[in-house]
């Protein structure tokens, strides 16, 4: 509960001398609609005008901001929205609950939790009273209905919030009718009542029908005032916990539609290879539990009573394949393409004395697979389709399904089903894709599921990437900071593509491609190195790539972090020392002072064993990473069976400041994971491209963080409140941690890696599975191989 | 088609399937019960962990013809019966520490916890760092620091 706020005023609707009240940031007023229902409901723009708070300039030195300091990729989403976005609505029931549709993708970033509190906070009600769910695609959001860049808070917060005030204000109106007129001065809300004097007290879900409208009209709201919020801030658990702790949590493969049945897909054994032949469509038909067997684009579909039998019906065909499209290409292939295509360096004229330092790291392919495989349930009918999956742009999927289809968009509605994971990953809707088309081929309802082995071979991958630095420095001073990362080219055909041609015009980059667009966008100026240029070039290799976490970020920090370590060398500076009196950002000396207390930043360290320290700026906010880690030989070359093991970080302290955390529990929950996709990135996890295909196939040859890879101390500081309205989190703990890793590496064993991961050119630390049949059989020794 | 006959979750049932047919699609697709996940079908990313009578194994790599009348299967939904309480220690300890981000892999990451529990319980010792290290079940959120707070809170209530 909150006291009661005198001059907060109640009545949203359009009352001239309320209107007229000051705006001031936090108590600015907003529009909303009451919507004609039979219980209140409430609907706002998603959209609405949001605050972009600017980092000032103060170093000696001032770099000039560059185009992520003035408008970054957060603002590019939310603005994008602007003109075209509809209504999200929030509905009170006579049960005293509150339904939201949430037009984003829950993949375990936890935004259906703090979209609760937003909505909890500003209605005075419990947040387990709150029931947020995920909308299906709406093509009339047109470009809001995407979860990625971090956005989903930054771009909703004040909206909900807005939807919730009207609530309140709209039972306050129908309480005080209630209750024989009493002033609307005389009433609060408190935790799902509104109270009035002598102890009156009506319960919410008694006001519902009563304070609902019986036209639409347009009405304003003034927003709880900062000081007087309850719950945001506050750590909250997950409110989907209990379900995923008890099994009962629902992902796409665990739906019950009517009649889908296990479809599997045998696929091409190089990257993208086509079918030119099957020779055994009859043989594999009459196997047990096989109902169909279907060429689709993207192989053989094979429909069967259970996903075992789809496994061994796919392992028994005998496919021609046609070639792929990086056929006969291995890593060295690709780099040297990168390579060709690297944007020369231009430094500008400098003083004569003045030092160069040049540097030059290479990034192999990665994977974004998430645990949950690329996986869709499809209902295609003749005249009409519905589709079900954790899918991130169901907008465009549910476009691009209807025009694979045949069928006019409205014929085909699109579910949204929370994912397991997503890492980027359902961006892209491969597998709905697939699932629509089987379905329509096979005249059947298919629950379709991408095997582990094809998910990285076949799946999405990030890029693989060279990131180049010349500095100049004179004395005590950076003169020139140029950064070149060049890039195998990544896929945004998930439809941001979209958002850019509408919103090109106004951002502040000029006329460039999208891809140039979004690094310019979300390359922060992080340092005051004086003339300071990042540019991204790409060359198309005919990969299905995709965003992976933070999408260039981890892999220019590591470049930017490695080579400022280096700088502070060239000045016999400390690392901490150097970035703080450097850092364009005053915000990042802040959670540079806090890792550096709470890690006891320059303890002394035995030989083999390091620590490292780095920073990241990015989605409004900034974070630092202290990292320590243990390059001894018995620790490097401890043993562990089908595992890597290598350099282990053994402390992580990571600070982080989002501006305004909405709930520091679950933004732990995102740094810790981003702590260990840093830690798998530059020590561990990386596809190997050889004679045209990715040769992982399991989680032990794609080696993500495991538990002999986990620090034992991994500590996560949520700074203070710097602002009104929260930055993106959902990425931000990549890159300051691959980094920090990256630095303590080098510092231990006084050698600078340049390429990552570091064990990537090393013996193949596994025997790659065959490519045909494309998918192993599982095993059958699990009763004695535990 | 051979009949299959085994307890799961506490209650016997039957069902026509193939002998190789591997037990967790058996689990899954015939029987619906969904908590053991798919993450990889090669006793690798161990989503699929459950038990068999009291230890835990992965019923993606065992044929539904090797479990016996006398096999007793459990399943995360079937956890909480064998303490006979709404929710097993180690499950209330994952939602004091919420450990879950996805939740993808949470089913076999409890299952295998609380059978690291008990091997190390029968070896008279408390649990330790290294015993978590041994722990075979992927994460990709990466919400390993909070599991591993979970665990060793979980044995001391189990």
């Amino acid at each position: 509960m909150r006291k009661r706020d005198e001059d907060r005023p109640a009545i949203t609707t359009n009352d001239p001398s309320v209107a007229a009240s000051p705006p001031s940031l936090g108590r600015r007023r907003f529009v909303g609609y009451l919507v004609a229902a039979p219980t209140l409901a409430v609907a706002v723009r998603l959209g609405l005008d949001e605050t972009v708070d600017k980092q000032p300039a103060s170093a000696a030195v001032p770099s000039v901001g560059g185009p992520a300091e003035i408008f970054d990729l957060s603002d590019m989403l939310t603005a994008a929205g602007m003109p075209t976005a509809n209504l999200i609505s929030l509905e009170l029931r006579t049960d005293g609950t509150v339904g939201f549709e949430l037009p984003r993708a829950e993949v375990g970033q936890g935004i259906t939790t703090s979209t609760a509190m937003i909505i909890a906070d500003e209605l005075d009600i419990a947040v387990d009273k709150v029931e947020v769910t995920l909308a299906p695609a709406r093509p009339e959001l047109i470009f809001n209905q995407l979860t990625g860049g971090s956005n989903t808070t930054h771009s909703t917060y004040t909206p909900i919030r807005t939807a919730a005030a009207i609530a309140r204000g709209r039972l306050l109106e129908a309480a005080a009718l209630q209750l024989g007129n009493v002033p609307l001065s005389a009433l609060d809300t408190v935790e799902g009542f509104v109270v009035g004097p002598n102890g009156a007290k009506i319960a919410y879900g008694d006001l519902a029908k009563a304070a609902a409208s019986t036209e639409t009209k347009q009405v304003q709201a003034t927003l709880k005032p900062t000081s007087q919020q309850s719950v945001i801030g506050t750590a909250q658990n997950r409110v989907d916990a209990r379900d995923a702790v008890t099994g009962k949590k629902v992902f796409a493969m665990d739906l019950d539609i009517p009649g889908a049945l296990p479809t599997m897909v045998c696929r091409p054994p190089t990257l993208n290879g086509t079918v030119s032949a099957v020779g055994n469509r009859p043989a594999v038909l009459a196997m047990p539990g096989v109902t169909h067997v279907e060429t689709i684009a993207s192989g053989v579909a094979v429909r069967a009573q259970t996903f075992g039998q789809c496994i061994d019906a796919v392992r028994a065909l005998d496919v021609t394949w046609g070639p792929g499209t990086a056929e006969g290409k291995s890593d060295a292939d690709i780099l040297a393409e990168v390579r060709k295509a690297q944007l020369p360096m231009l430094v500008p004229k400098v003083p004569l004395l003045t030092k160069t330092l040049d540097t030059d790291f290479t990034f192999w392919f990665a994977s974004n697979s998430p645990l949950e495989t690329n996986s869709a349930v499809a209902d295609v009918r003749a005249d009409s389709a519905e589709i079900w999956g954790s899918l991130k742009s169901p907008i465009t999927a549910q476009e691009e399904i209807a025009s694979k289809l045949g069928m006019p968009v409205s014929k085909v509605k699109v579910n949204v089903v929370t994912g397991g994971g997503s890492f980027g990953r359902k961006l892209f809707f491969d597998a709905a894709l697939d699932a629509a088309e089987a379905s329509q081929k096979m005249g059947a309802p298919v629950r379709l599921m991408w095997h582990r082995a094809d998910d990285f071979r076949q799946g999405r991958a990030h890029p693989m990437a060279t990131s180049r630095v010349r500095a100049t420095v004179l004395g005590k001073e950076v003169l020139t900071w140029e950064q070149r990362h060049t890039s195998v080219k990544t896929d945004w055909g998930h439809g941001l593509g979209e958002i850019i041609t509408a919103t090109a015009a106004k951002l502040p980059v000029g006329d460039i491609g999208f891809s140039e667009t979004v690094f310019a966008l979300s390359q922060a100026t992080h340092y005051n190195f004086g003339v300071t240029t990042q540019l991204l070039s790409e060359v198309d290799g005919g990969f299905n790539t995709g965003s992976m976490r933070n999408i260039y970020s981890p892999n220019a920090a590591v470049a930017r972090e490695l080579t400022v370590d280096q700088l502070a060398a060239m000045m016999k500076m400390d690392p901490l020392a150097f970035r703080k009196s450097f850092a364009y950002n005053k915000r990042s000396a802040a959670v540079l002072d806090k890792v550096a207390e709470v890690g006891d930043w320059g303890r002394s360290m035995p030989a083999g064993t390091a620590q490292g320290i780095a920073i990241h700026n990015e989605y409004h906010g900034v974070s630092a990473c202290l990292v320590e880690i243990d390059c001894t030989p018995a620790t490097v070359n401890r043993q562990v069976r089908d595992g890597v093991t290598g350099p282990r970080v053994t402390k992580v302290v990571f600070a982080v400041d989002v501006g305004l955390p909405i709930n520091p529990k679950g933004l732990e929950a995102q740094m810790m994971g981003g702590i260990m996709d840093g830690i798998a990135i530059t020590l561990t996890s990386s596809l190997h491209l050889k004679d045209g295909y990715f040769l992982e196939g399991s989680w032990d040859n794609y080696a993500y963080t495991r538990e002999w890879n986990v620090p034992a101390d991994v500590q996560v500081v949520v700074m203070p409140a710097t602002s009104e309205s929260p930055g993106g989190a959902g990425e931000l703990g990549v890159p300051a941690s691959a980094a920090a890793v990256a630095t303590a590496y080098a510092r231990a064993t006084g050698k600078v890696p340049t390429e990552f991961p570091i064990n990537h050119s090393a013996p193949l630390f596994f025997d790659p599975m065959p490519t045909v049949p494309p998918i192993p059989q599982s095993p059958t020794d699990g009763l004695t191989n535990y | 088609m051979p009949q299959q006959t085994f307890t799961v979750n506490g209650k016997q049932v039957t069902v026509d399937a193939p002998d190789d047919v591997r037990l967790l699609w058996v689990l899954r697709d015939i029987l619906g019960i969904r908590g053991p996940k798919y993450g990889c079908g090669l006793n690798v990313c161990k989503a699929c962990t459950s038990h068999i009578n009291g230890k835990a194994f992965n019923p993606c790599s065992v044929p539904v013809g090797d479990i016996t009348a006398d096999d007793e299967i459990t399943t995360i939904e079937g956890l909480p019966a064998t303490v006979g309480a709404d929710l097993h220690p180690m499950q209330q300890a994952w939602l004091d520490h919420d450990v879950a981000q996805c939740g993808y892999c949470q089913p076999g990451q409890i299952m295998a916890a609380v059978d690291l529990v008990n091997r190390v319980r029968a070896e008279g010792r408390d649990i330790t760092d290294a015993d978590l290290d041994t722990l075979r079940n992927i994460c990709r959120c990466g919400t390993y620091p909070r599991l591993r707070e979970a665990i060793k809170d979980g044995a001391q209530s189990m």
